[in-house]
């Protein structure tokens, strides 16, 4: 479905994104897992258009993109990290302009947003301006506009950022049946749970750069599933092992302070780079 | 072409939202000049054998359908694209972007037309000065487009609020006061009186009053505004494809 070769973008001396090579395969709920300026954002916005690459090559279902090819852009659907609500209009005039710019006959398109709006749990505020939205609502109201025209690839540039803890559950929710529908998922965060719950493959980013490529239990599995948590010099080590036992066994030999508990994503990213994803 | 009709709706939802408000700001400033050079300065005066009023109502139409045009299409194309980012949501939407152009072009020209009607409107109910022909609402249309084109062009171009606002104050505010608004630019001097002669609005201005000009001159203002209009598009078109 995607194809990312030797991407890259650099802005005067700095490299946002470095080389990135992924493939994601049809149906593939995907996830980009990094901290703050990896090159998360940098990378959707070129498979986006909107950012022009410095070199590499981006292709969706056998053609590279380009801002001006107009037919690839209906294929994609982008949900962008910022709100870019038309404000002064309500939830069902956002849709019914974007499927007016996607050229969605008439009856297709009123019949796709009730449907979506539906589907977002929006309905009863389909008439109410955008700008009188809560965060949440207005992701949603993003994620049905991004689905209206039926695209193939759905971009999701860190869908949870910035919402409180019950409207993250809802859109874990949503975004759960929308991974039961088999759409192809691009999606970004630096939530380590978000990544965990929802994504078949993680590809772990820093600096650009990606580390490591895989599904969430094998990059965990290959850290070692266990994590032996100790607070020793003033600061929290941890430590990680195949099996319970061995964990038990080192965790036996310390002093203090220590805990045992399942390896996460953020061990593996730990492991791989010395930092922390979540600040 | 459902593409530039939702790019036309999406700009008529806005403007029916806050139709009272947009029209009672259109009305302010024709008024304003109205009153202070119609009847306070100009009571008494007399331009080319014409009261001064009934000289500066074309000339007020012709700037304000400047300033609102312009105005329009600059400061709705640099906030989308630097405040709520709608912009990019139109970038990666499968228009093309010289229908996106033309688009926003068309809508800001509209409030132009709008307001131009509304200062038509109410200088009837009091003079019967204006005299509108045909080649007067063409030449206030294309006025409208060109500084919608304009607006477009500087929206893309211009990275700041403040650099809009300088813009303004260098280039439109003095547009506004120097290309035969308020007085006949010959009064002008000889070096001003040619670049001044340059500006489109200059031509809007002669052309909405048009005394005893010979049908060439009058084809001519029309020709330097569509050369306006023709050039300020392909330029706001071609970087509408470039930029980030
Ligand atoms: N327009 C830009 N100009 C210069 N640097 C940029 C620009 N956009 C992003 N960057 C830099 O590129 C890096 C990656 O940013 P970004 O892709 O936004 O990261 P993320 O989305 O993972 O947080 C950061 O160091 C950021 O400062
Ligand atoms: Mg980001």
């Amino acid at each position: 479905m995607l194809e990312i070769i030797d991407l890259t973008k650099k802005y005067k001396n700095l490299t946002a994104v470095d080389a990135l090579n992924l493939t994601i395969a049809d149906g593939e709920f995907f996830g980009l897992l990094g901290p703050n300026g990896a090159g998360k954002t940098t990378t959707v916005r070129m498979i986006s258009t909107l950012t022009p690459k410095t070199s590499g090559d981006i292709v969706i279902g056998g053609e590279s993109i380009d801002r001006n090819l107009i037919s690839i852009k209906a294929k994609i659907g982008v949900v962008p990290q910022q709100n870019n609500l038309e404000n002064e209009m309500s939830a069902w005039e956002n849709l019914e302009v974007h499927g007016m710019l996607y050229k969605m006959p008439k009856e297709k398109r009123r019949q796709k947003i009730d449907e979506m709006l539906e589907f977002t749990e929006l309905t009863e505020r389909r008439d109410d301006l955008t700008k009188n939205f809560s965060g949440g609502m207005k992701r949603k109201l993003m994620i049905a506009r991004a689905l209206l025209h039926e695209p193939e690839l759905l971009l999701l540039d860190e869908p949870t950022v910035g919402l409180d803890a019950a409207a993250r559950r809802k859109m874990w929710d949503l975004l759960k049946r929308l991974k039961s529908k088999g759409l192809t998922v691009l999606l970004t965060t630096h939530y380590i749970e978000e990544a965990e719950i929802l994504c078949d493959r993680v590809g772990l980013i820093d600096k650009g750069k990606l580390l490591r490529l895989d599904a969430p239990a094998n990059l965990i599995e290959e850290v070692g599933k266990v994590t032996v948590e100790y607070f020793a010099d003033g600061e929290t080590h941890e430590e990680f092992f195949p099996t319970r036992e061995k964990a038990n066994e080192y965790a036996g030999s310390l002093e203090g302070d220590v805990r045992i508990r399942p390896s996460n994503l953020e061990d593996v990213f730990l492991k791989f780079t010395n930092r922390r994803v979540e600040s | 072409m459902s593409g530039l009709y939702g790019i036309l709706w999406q700009e008529f939802v806005v403007f029916k939202r806050k139709f009272v408000a947009t029209s009672i700001s259109f009305l302010i400033s024709p008024v304003l000049y109205l009153v202070a050079f119609g009847w306070g300065l100009g009571s008494g005066v007399e331009i080319g054998g014409v009261s001064y009023m009934a000289y500066i109502i074309p000339g007020i139409i012709g700037m304000s359908t400047m300033m609102t045009s312009f105005n329009n299409t600059a400061n709705t194309i640099n906030i989308s694209r630097i405040f709520y980012k709608t912009f990019e949501d139109y970038m990666i939407s499968p228009i093309n972007m010289t229908v996106y152009a033309l688009g926003k072009i068309i809508s800001g020209a509209f409030y132009g037309i709008y307001s131009a009607t509304l200062i038509i409107i109410m200088v009837s109910i009091f003079t019967n000065d204006l005299v509108i022909t045909p080649y007067f609402i063409v030449i206030a249309l294309l006025n409208c487009f060109v500084f919608s084109a304009l607006g477009f062009l500087i929206g893309l171009l211009v990275n700041s609020h403040s650099d809009m606002a300088k813009f303004t104050s260098f280039v439109i505010t003095p547009m506004s006061f120097l290309c035969g608004t308020f007085f006949p630019i010959d009064k002008m001097p000889e070096v001003l009186k040619w670049i001044i002669y340059l500006l489109p609005l200059t031509h809007t201005n002669l052309a909405l009053r048009t005394t005893g000009e010979s049908s060439q001159q009058m084809a001519l203002h029309a020709g330097i505004l569509v050369a306006y209009l023709v050039v300020l598009f392909v330029l706001g078109a071609r970087h509408c494809k470039t930029v980030e």
